[in-house]
């Protein structure tokens, strides 16, 4: 059996976090990078006698996520209690939502394809624990840990998708949408490192074309798109390589090292958690107002997907550039700038993927200007490239007038171009020869001594015309 | 030693001893603690009193003038967070915890001047109907020291009976204010659930536990509840009352339907209480009340969808008490955190609250779920609405408050269900959120008889009025004939 | 009858992270299952159309606006740690 036989079927689970002010249920600033234990209160620590009161501003980002995702905003959802012991959960259990979440199913098309949002729905963020002496950071062999509760608390959404995914390229390019998504309604810092944007694969495989599930297992939080990509294809690559071996997959939770390419267990079903969830007696329900669901949506800006889709229409771009130009809001908005200025998308689009430094850096006006000036003969692409390093170095800079100053015009004087055609033939005999003999590669060196004596200020493409009309 | 006699003194007659200057804020709060410390030490009532702050307190009432409810003394059931004062909820677990912040209710109190003199004794996490479940020793009944004060607030209500504070707080999640309160012969009121903040009260079972008042009289149990009731936005499921809660002064019952659930009432009534209820219906008819039977056809199933829910919640509420961020903990050398977890919680929990973690962790596990607490759920809707059905009849429901008087210490110890039982007529009303109070009706082989009136949610005035008028009626003398007489 | 046998007891008490003696896990065993024997009672209600009630108060949405206020200080919080260790709360090793 080849491994075409299989299919991948992939759904994530992802953990953002909310870049509300303050947490979840307490008034403790909701900030990374806080010295330990210095953003805390009884409510975040698990207190006796604490009763945690709603963040209407982790309410309000949640719905604006479902929003983002086509989501239907439940009219009414409710709290439940998770219940587990661990010691980054001071109150051993995480207030969540169950079967009543904010957000119920939505959809989000990646690269015109959609991907089915199962539920997004809120709840708080555990403690930092760090496992220290023996072998320090690693679980197994610490002597003991330590507990930070600074993140304690800190609001999320957690986003489930249905198993939509066929690939893990595909499931990168959903996270890279549902990223730059969160990052333009400007919900969440969506760092994979500091945590704010994690996730973990549910993942299984089958037979292609068939209708049926395999056992999953869950690939548990890593801290970047290439760990997570390497990982699930790992992974994919182990459930392929047990079942055509004639064993089973086992249901089971697992982490990725992406630095031996490991994957380890963490735990199996038979020590699945008994979560004991039930309705958070301490918080009454959640009820928007739908005013203030119409007012959220009027508020959101123009989506990555709708705006992908607009870029092919508008400035008829293939999928590709649509994509690339949307990973980033800055992006595709100084996109945008400079193909109005310059009149020219698909140039324009060619020098901001091609040149990402450009964005913030050089002012729309002035790469549109050079855009144009490469449009209407005025330089050579050459030269383009000279005139956009000493933009680089002075963004000040007016292109037409570096041009002009020092004269990188191109030579658009065929006379001028012919007189030097005529030398470089006279002296270069041993070229000429080769050249009728057949060896047609020759014309390049010929034309590279005109480019060199014009310094780039002639169109390459004339001066070879020039070269086989001579030398016919 | 001071002057003043504090046995028997209401909180009413403190105020007008101290707007009378006949004695001081310090005199007063010196009076009780001297008489808590004559005679505490054969009823322990109290876990801890607070003696110096308590007289520095009320110097400084005495200093810049009070009025109003301005150095009263009250107590604190040991559940009650008190900032830089150790709170115990009567476990081991909790033992030297300094709370970082003051309950919503002890914020209220401290706000309205009383002065409060020390923190009494309970039932672990409040959980039990005696007072024996306290990690800190025994508390006994001032009637009869052999017998339980009730539970789980057994210090507060002891406490109150036994002079050494004139007004009292506690707790009430399945009967807890109302049924130590009739065992103890004084008056406990049981808010509307959400009409005092939780926020600071140590869980038992957060969709049930309400904060209230023990004081000799209706009247004083009006003052005490005024001053902690009302919304606080640190606690979600708390409301502003409809109307503020005032002291009543209604002379008689005319126009007041009382409704009487006879079914409920059938089975497990001992005969002395079932006379002095009795007794207690018919000065209430003399005072123009008309009394009419009423159905509560699911009320008898509130004991054991109570001993679901509440074990549930608990056991949750419980989980926190790991040894890892404050309180007690119990780790050997290569223990792992778990085993620290189960060392700590083995060694800081009593038996009663082991007990309910593992029914209310059993009763939520997989595949229990829907078997006990769904079904419990289900049932508390169906309690409810008969409460709502019947409160369309009548304006008040009446029913002993315990099933029997006062019980022998020891007496219940080795059944569970027995002791869970004293709770059969006090639950339903934690189940439907409603208001319930407890008064004295009577003696019965020289015991305290409690009697519950229980009204439709935020009817706490009309219930206070009809409880005022029929306690003038049944004059009950509520100071311990033995107390009394050594005083 | 309900019989919660030793087995139940001891997997609940794991769940509930309760170390019990054998004399705990018996008499547990047979005081939870007289216990469930009396809430079997509820076994015998129809309530097939009765939706459950988590919280006897009608109240919904209560929030309260995204603001910060000042945290506790860190000696205030781990005041009471039992092993406090550089700023942090120390626990044994999690496995
Ligand atoms: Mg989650
Ligand atoms: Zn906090």
């Amino acid at each position: 059996m080849s491994r075409n036989a299989w299919e991948p079927v992939i759904g994530l689970e992802i953990h953002v976090q909310l870049n509300t002010e303050t947490k979840m249920f307490c008034a403790c600033e909701n900030r990374y990078g806080a010295e330990p234990n210095t953003l805390t209160c009884p409510l975040c620590l698990g207190h006796p006698g604490v009763l945690p009161v709603i963040n209407e501003g982790a309410v309000e980002k949640a719905i604006m996520i479902g929003l983002a995702l086509n989501c239907e905003i439940a009219g009414r959802s409710q709290f439940h209690r998770k219940n587990y012991f661990y010691p980054d959960s001071p109150k051993a259990y995480q207030i969540s939502q169950y079967d009543e979440p904010i957000c119920g199913p939505g959809r989000l098309d990646v690269e015109g394809e959609p991907v089915r949002i199962t539920r997004a729905h809120l709840e708080e963020d555990a403690a930092k624990l760090e496992h220290a002496g023996g072998q320090a950071g690693r679980i197994g062999g610490a002597e003991y840990s330590l507990v930070d509760f600074n993140r304690c608390g800190t609001p999320l959404v957690e986003i489930v998708t249905e198993p939509d995914l066929r690939s893990p390229e595909h499931a990168i390019a959903f996270l890279q949408l549902l990223r730059t998504t969160l990052r333009t309604i400007g919900v969440s810092d969506v760092n994979m490192h500091e945590g704010s944007l994690r996730c973990d694969a549910n993942i299984s495989v089958r037979r292609a074309g068939s209708g049926e599930l395999g056992t999953k297992t869950e690939l548990k939080n890593l801290n970047s798109f290439g760990h997570l990509e390497a990982g699930m294809a790992a992974e994919i690559a182990r459930q392929i390589e047990r079942l055509e071996s004639g064993g089973r997959v086992e249901q089971e939770t697992l982490n990725f090292d992406p630095g031996t390419a490991q994957l380890r267990s963490l735990r199996s079903k038979e020590e699945a958690h008994d979560y004991r969830y039930f309705p958070e007696p301490d918080l009454v329900p959640l009820e928007p107002s739908p005013e203030l669901v119409d007012r959220l949506r009027d508020g959101l800006p123009e989506l990555p997907a709708a705006r992908m889709a607009r870029f092919r229409e508008q400035y008829s771009l293939p999928q590709q550039y649509a994509t690339d130009l949307n990973a980033e809001t800055s992006v595709a908005d100084y996109f945008e700038r400079v193909a109005a200025g310059s009149g020219d998308a698909k140039a324009a689009a060619d020098w901001v993927l091609n040149n990402p430094g450009s964005v913030g850096a050089i002012p729309a006006d002035s790469l549109a200007g050079l855009i144009g000036l490469i449009a209407n003969g005025t330089i050579t692409s050459t030269i383009a490239k000279q005139v956009y390093a000493r933009l680089e170095a002075d963004p000040t800079a007016d292109p037409a007038a570096i041009v002009e100053g020092e004269g990188l015009a191109s030579i658009g004087d065929s006379s001028e171009l012919e007189a030097m055609v005529v030398e470089v033939i006279a002296a270069n005999p041993q070229f000429v020869e080769q050249f009728r003999g057949g060896k047609e590669g020759v014309i390049n060196a010929l034309v590279g001594q005109v480019m060199k004596r014009t310094q780039g200020r002639a169109d390459a493409r004339q001066v070879q015309e020039l070269f086989r009309s001579k030398l016919s | 030693m001071s002057g003043v006699e504090v046995l028997g003194l209401t909180a009413e007659r403190c105020i007008e001893l101290l707007d009378r200057r006949d004695v001081s804020c310090r005199e007063l709060a010196e009076a009780y603690l001297d008489r808590i410390d004559r005679v505490d030490g054969d009823l322990h009532c109290f876990l801890r009193t607070r003696r110096e702050s308590t007289l520095a307190e009320a110097e400084a009432l005495d200093r810049d003038g009070r009025s109003g409810l301005q150095g009263v003394p009250v107590t604190l059931k040991d559940i009650l967070s008190t900032r830089g004062e150790e709170t115990t909820a009567g476990s081991r677990i909790l033992e030297g915890h300094l709370p970082l912040f003051d309950a919503g209710a002890v914020t209220r109190l401290r706000e309205a001047g009383t002065v409060v003199i020390g923190k009494t004794n309970m039932d672990e996490f409040a959980m039990g109907s005696s007072t024996e479940n306290s990690a800190y020793g025994v508390t006994h009944n001032p009637w009869d020291p052999a017998r339980v004060p009730g539970g789980s607030s057994g210090g507060s209500s002891a406490a109150v009976a036994a002079g050494l504070a004139p007004i009292a707080y506690g707790t009430d999640t399945g009967g807890s204010i109302r049924q130590p309160a009739a065992l103890c012969g004084v008056v406990g009121m049981k808010p509307t659930y959400g009409a005092v903040s939780r926020h600071g009260l140590i869980a038992f079972a957060s969709s049930l536990d309400q904060i209230g008042p023990f004081a000799l009289t209706v009247r004083d149990c009006a003052l005490a509840l005024a001053a902690v009731a009302g919304h606080d936005r640190c606690d979600s499921t708390s409301v502003p009352l409809p109307e503020p809660v005032r002291v009543p002064d209604a002379e008689d019952l005319r126009g007041v339907t009382i409704g009487v659930p006879e079914a409920l009432l059938a089975q497990g009534v001992e005969p002395g209480v079932r006379e002095s209820f009795d007794a207690a219906l018919r000065l209430a008819e003399g005072m123009g009340a008309t009394l009419r039977e009423v159905e509560l056809p699911h009320a008898g199933y509130g004991l054991p969808a109570y001993y679901i829910i509440a074990p549930a919640e608990a056991s949750s509420n419980l989980a926190r008490f790991d040894g890892v961020r404050y309180g007690l903990r119990v780790e050997e050398a290569g223990d792992t955190v778990v085993d620290m977890y189960e060392r700590t919680r083995a060694a800081g929990f009593g038996a009663e609250v082991k007990r309910r973690i593992m029914l209310g962790t059993y009763a939520l596990s997989s595949g229990y779920y829907e078997a006990y607490y769904g079904t419990a759920q289900r049932v508390r809707t169906l309690i409810r609405r008969d409460f709502d059905t019947a409160f369309a009849g009548v304006d008040l429901i009446a029913t002993p408050t315990s099933p029997t008087v006062a019980f022998e210490i020891g007496e219940r110890a080795n059944d569970p269900w027995a002791m869970y039982a004293s709770d059969v007529l006090t639950v339903p009303v934690n189940l439907a959120g409603l208001p319930g109070i407890s008064i004295p009706s009577g003696l019965a082989g020289g015991l305290p008889v409690g009697f519950q009136l229980i009204g439709p949610a935020f009817a706490e005035n009309r219930i206070l009025d009809a409880a005022h008028a029929l306690e003038r009626a049944i004059a009950f003398d509520p100071v311990p004939p033995r107390l009394g007489a050594s005083a | 009858m309900a019989e919660i046998s030793a087995d139940d007891v001891l997997h609940v008490a794991q769940l509930a992270r309760l170390r019990l003696s054998d004399d705990e896990v018996s008499r547990m065993s047979e005081q939870l299952s007289t216990i469930l024997g009396h809430v079997e009672a509820l076994g015998g209600l129809d309530l097939e159309d009765v939706p459950p009630t988590a919280h006897a108060l009608a109240l919904t949405h209560v929030t309260r606006p995204d603001r910060t206020r000042p945290s506790w200080s860190r000696d205030e919080v781990l005041a009471e740690a039992p092993q406090p260790q550089d700023g942090a709360f120390r626990v044994p090793p999690t496995a």
